[in-house]
């Protein structure tokens, strides 16, 4: 049983949506990536994303983008990554990677797999592999019990939408947006009927993502989805206060009290 | 068809092996939509028609078959030249913008983006946009913009609007990742122009579809012309758009060699190169699976050449197929061999060759060596007119007196 799935009936079962924070490892720092995760975990994120920082993000906007490249700078490497997720996974919440595919392929499939398992984590996000061109992955995922982490857009037809949703473990992922991350604003009204076009070809949680930053929209879209996936947010709220680390972290405990309480409302 | 070819889903060498579809789900879509509009255009002899009156009446194509026998006399063997240097907008590439801007229209989208390196694509676009009355947008590294100003000012004259890129690299790749992300938000009005026989399918099948008439062209013309085949063919390659349309025309004629010759910029063992097959090693980037220069965590390493237009850190993944298959040998030319090659043309044939046409010059310079008293045809993909600030500092130009 995914332990993501856990997470989302949980709440459910509490009558509101899941929380999924997102930010990348090795931002401002490996150390700082792991402080700022922790941070969002105490103050209600339901479900941790870490991103595994990449050279060529093209599902990212400028936000993600500047975090990334700092990261990058700095040196972070696929292991940092690994130990990154190691030690949120040891909150005892769930906690996933999303990547880019060539980082996975150039580490070894299976052996990213193997490792990830033996972090503690619960699967991968992939906002560049599509099923149809995932079989190394969805057999590696298979035989470790991870989470496969599909994208399902607005301009998904039905029929991709069912292959999609056959593919996945944990949640599916509904871009809230036709856009990149940390850009335009998702709402409840453009979100809705691939929600309900998800959901009719699967018991699978159905969590939003790209265009959700704020507690009033979180509510929002609560009520049609079952978790609310937040990034650019938290990443530009570290960003905002780079100078101060301590006061950025207290940012972030405010933005994700905030965003809990939205997906309570 | 030929077994080089790639199969419905976009593999070349069989299921896994190169190229392929790694995108986002939001653009699976469009790239469906455009995969069966395109093959439903190649089918519909309306389309092809208006296509081949385009390359004739408005490109100037087909480009002759030229024998070079002033370089032939200083190579020890025939050069015979493929001269899209003279093509309208001064390169192949104008082949590409008016097949794929054409289908745009077919397709009634009203705008298109591209991204460029050099500029070349970028002002092949802003043409195909503005002789069609589509709207253009052009992604440029903001490194590319200051290096090649002339460019950006060929696009905005032509009505496009040039955005610089500052994000990553500041160059190619990241014009492309921009351009993707233009995409990803536009895709309803906007068709995609890619610059090169890359990116995910079906783009490496339908670029080639629009420049194979290269290779087509200079197979029958070396035919008519000389009464056989030549002994081999070269071409450089980037993202591989000129040298694929040349391949194309002879993989199945099994006596014929092919080479591509990549960017060696300051020499593959310096690191600093664009020599994706001969030193990279096989990845995913842009959509596709395919020899890339990275390190080994995958991250994309940037590559280096004298040349904008093959400065590139990935290769068209039919490429990569016909390497690993050992169809085409892929070498590199370093910057200063190019270069040589450059003057060497310019001086025995009154020809300038653009820096990236200049590396497959330079190539076929060293095949000759081996293949004294053959027949080898060269794509000449461009000329140099937009290289001559770059030949300038290289030769220590423009002050009269003092070339050498």
């Amino acid at each position: 049983m995914s332990t993501t799935s856990t997470a989302f009936a949980k709440a459910r079962a509490e009558g509101r949506a899941t929380l999924v924070g997102y930010l990348p490892a090795g931002f401002p720092d490996v150390e700082g990536s792991i402080a700022a995760l922790k941070v969002m975990v105490e103050a209600g994120c339901d479900v941790i994303e870490i991103g595994l920082p990449y050279s060529d993000p093209v599902m990212d906007g400028p936000i993600i983008q500047a975090a990334a490249q700092q990261a990058l700078d700095a040196g972070v490497r696929t292991a940092d990554v690994l130990r990154v997720v190691e030690a949120v996974a040891a909150t005892g919440t769930p906690t996933l990677v999303m990547t880019y595919w060539n980082p996975v392929e150039r580490y070894g499939v299976e052996r990213f797999a193997k490792d990830l398992a033996s972090a503690g984590g619960a699967g991968l996000i992939t906002p560049d592999l599509t099923p149809d061109f995932a079989p190394e992955w969805i057999a590696a995922a298979d035989e470790r019990d991870l989470d496969k982490v599909f994208l399902v857009a607005p301009s998904s037809t039905d029929e991709r939408i069912a292959l999609t949703t056959a593919a996945s473990r944990g949640f599916v992922y509904a871009t809230g947006i036709m856009g990149v991350t940390g850009t335009t604003q998702a709402t409840a009204a453009g979100v809705a009927p691939l929600i309900a076009r998800t959901k009719a070809t699967t018991d699978l949680p159905v969590g939003v993502g790209v265009g959700v930053s704020s507690g009033a929209q979180a509510a929002d879209l609560a009520a049609h989805a079952d978790g609310v996936i937040v990034g650019s947010a938290f990443v530009r709220t570290l960003l905002d206060h780079a100078g101060d680390r301590a006061a950025g972290l207290a940012a972030l405990r405010d933005l994700t009290a905030e965003l809990a309480g939205g997906v309570r409302a | 068809m030929s077994k080089y070819d790639a199969d419905a889903r976009g593999w070349f060498g069989g299921t896994g092996a190169f190229g392929g579809r790694f995108m986002p789900e939001a653009l699976i879509a469009a790239l469906d939509e455009l995969d069966v509009a395109w093959q439903d255009a190649m089918a519909d002899p309306a389309f092809t028609g208006e296509f081949e009156r385009l390359l004739t009446d408005y490109a100037g194509v087909p480009s002759m078959l030229y024998d070079a026998t002033r370089l032939s006399e200083h190579a020890g063997a025939r050069i015979l030249l493929k001269r899209e240097d003279l093509n309208h907008t001064g390169a192949h590439k104008i082949r590409n913008v008016l097949g794929q801007a054409l289908l745009t229209q077919r397709m009634g989208k009203t705008r298109v983006i591209a991204e460029t390196g050099a500029g070349q694509h970028g002002v092949a676009s802003a043409t195909a946009a503005a002789y069609l009355g589509l709207d253009c947008t052009v992604y440029m590294g903001e490194v590319d913009t200051e290096r090649q100003a002339l460019n950006v000012a060929r696009m905005q004259l032509l009505g496009a609007e040039v955005i610089p890129v500052r994000s990553g690299s500041r160059t190619l790749k990241d014009a492309i990742n921009e351009a993707l992300r233009d995409w990803v938000a536009s895709v309803d009005e906007t068709a995609y122009l890619f610059g090169t026989a890359a990116g995910p399918h079906p783009f490496p099948s339908l670029v080639l579809s629009f420049v194979r008439g290269i290779g087509d062209e200079a197979r029958q013309q070396c035919l008519d012309q000389y009464g056989a085949l030549p002994d081999a063919v070269a071409a450089c390659v980037g993202g591989g758009s000129n040298a694929i349309g040349l391949f194309a025309g002879f993989v199945d004629d099994p006596e014929v060699a092919i080479y591509g010759f990549e960017a060696g910029g300051d020499g593959v063992d310096t690191g600093r190169h664009a020599a994706t097959i001969f030193a990279g090693s096989i990845g995913v980037l842009h959509g596709a699976r395919t020899f890339v220069l990275q390190d080994d965590d995958g991250q994309t390493v940037e590559s280096h050449s004298i040349s904008a237009g093959l400065d590139y850190p990935g290769v068209g993944p039919q490429h990569s197929a016909l390497s690993a298959a050992g169809r085409a040998t892929y070498l590199p030319v370093t910057d200063t061999e190019a270069m040589d090659a450059m003057a060497l043309l310019a001086r025995t044939e009154g020809i300038i060759p653009a820096i990236e046409s200049a590396h497959a010059v330079a190539g076929a310079l060293r095949v000759a060596r081996d293949r004294p008293g053959q027949t080898i045809l060269v794509n000449l993909s461009g000329r140099g007119d937009k290289d001559m600030g770059t030949a300038m500092d290289w030769f220590h130009l423009g002050e009269a007196g003092e070339s050498k």
